[in-house]
């Protein structure tokens, strides 16, 4: 009855053995890596303590007749600063910055060069991309219709000219000045596009093959370059530019305000980081 | 004879040594896993203290290097972050878990430093 096992039974109960050694130490030990999720919080990129309030003054717009981009981007960043900045946000109404501009043209142009050094005194030390970009637009025409890029080089001025600037300052009780250009325009492109297609071989097994087909896509590009000015001396204190676009299938009939929030909405985020401390959510791998 | 004399006193010491470098990993992956534990309720001051205790318990620990640059980064010292993720890619250069997370952290990380480089 006692007698030994047959060596079958054996190398069994040896494998069996094993397997259960394998799985309490797999047990024990747990696994060795566990995701978590962080916020990282990203610091204002401009040290804003010295204001209290924003004004959201317009923009020089143009691209597309189709959106009001001056309009748009203006209740659009004052909505996100309501509930994103502890700024207190200006209600003001929207200025026509590219009329504003051809007036200021206009009454200047007979007197540039007379005037030139007198500017040049009172404005309050402007970034050093506006200073030198002063002269190379200052002489250029204002176009009435902003339908490329190269159409707002010309409206770069209106944000060096710091008296004017300081004037709006006073004006709203030293704010922070949010201004600057918005390019939305139409865009197009045809291509080759690749996509991964689904197949089902003879023997039912699915296979994931890149095709290329050629596309005609349509959408839009948005090019806003944001002007922060410092309301008390109407200096320019930072600026920066970004170019997002979205092309659809052509037969796709996306309305053109619905594109210009899609692609508003990449952007803002960026923009509140300039002017607020952020957090910035993500995945990460823990490990023992 | 003297062959095992000298192979008995290799044994010796190989054996006496281990259990030191053992102790040190030991008592390091014991503050990595509370670390983690803690992480994981949120307490994420408390996680830093214990990864830093590990790294400094055993300092070959890339593990406890990646958790403490992860803890750094959450509580926005991003400098510290980087070096800890460096210092645990070279402790480790071929996990990919850790080069992931020290891709993802440059992400945000360079994306704020060129933000702040702009005019």
């Amino acid at each position: 009855m006692t007698g030994l096992l047959p060596p079958k039974n054996v190398r069994n109960l040896l494998l069996a053995g094993v397997a259960a050694l394998c799985a309490a130490t797999t047990l024990a030990c747990g696994p060795s890596y566990f995701e978590i999720p962080i916020e990282t919080p990203i610091q204002p990129k401009l040290d804003v303590s010295a204001f209290q309030r924003v004004l959201i003054a317009g923009f020089v717009a143009g691209g597309t007749d189709d959106v009001d981009a001056n309009q748009e981007t203006v209740r659009l960043l004052r909505s996100q600063l309501r509930s994103k900045s502890s700024l207190r946000v200006i209600d003001a109404d929207v200025m026509a910055l590219q009329e504003i501009a051809q007036e200021q043209s206009k009454t200047t142009a007979p007197e540039t060069a007379e005037e030139a050094p007198a500017n040049h005194e009172s404005s309050a030390a402007p970034a050093p991309t506006q200073a030198s970009a002063q002269p190379e637009h200052a002489s250029q025409p204002l176009p009435a219709k902003i339908k490329e890029e190269k159409d707002l080089e010309p409206y770069e001025r209106l944000f060096a000219n710091t008296s004017y600037w300081k004037r709006i300052g006073e004006e709203y009780q030293n704010p922070l000045i949010v201004t600057g250009t918005v390019l939305f325009m139409p865009n197009s492109r045809s291509g080759f596009v690749s996509r991964d297609v689904e197949q089902i071989d003879g023997y039912g097994r699915r296979r994931v093959v890149p095709v290329r087909q050629y596309l005609e896509r349509k959408g839009f590009i948005l090019r806003p370059k944001f002007v922060f000015i410092d309301g008390r001396t109407g200096a320019t204190i930072y600026s920066e530019s970004y170019r997002e676009e979205v092309l659809y299938n052509s037969q796709t009939n996306t309305p053109a305000l619905s594109s210009y929030f899609e692609l508003m909405d990449r952007l803002v985020p960026n923009f509140l980081s300039a002017l607020s401390s952020q957090k910035v959510r993500g995945t990460r791998v823990l490990l023992k | 004879m003297f062959s095992r004399v000298a192979a008995f006193l290799v044994f010796i010491a190989a054996v006496s040594t281990t259990p030191l470098y053992a102790d040190a990993r030991g008592d390091a992956k014991a503050q990595v896993a509370f670390g983690i534990d803690v992480a994981q309720k949120g307490l994420w001051r408390e996680a830093i203290y214990r990864w830093e205790k590990a790294a400094e318990l055993d300092p070959t620990y890339a593990a406890a290097y990646n958790d403490l640059a992860i803890g750094y980064e959450h509580e926005g010292q991003l400098d510290k972050a980087r070096q800890a993720y460096e210092k645990a890619l070279e402790l480790e250069p071929g996990n990919a878990q850790i080069r992931q997370n020290f891709e993802l952290f440059k992400e945000i990380n360079d994306r704020t430093a060129t933000a702040k480089e702009r005019p």
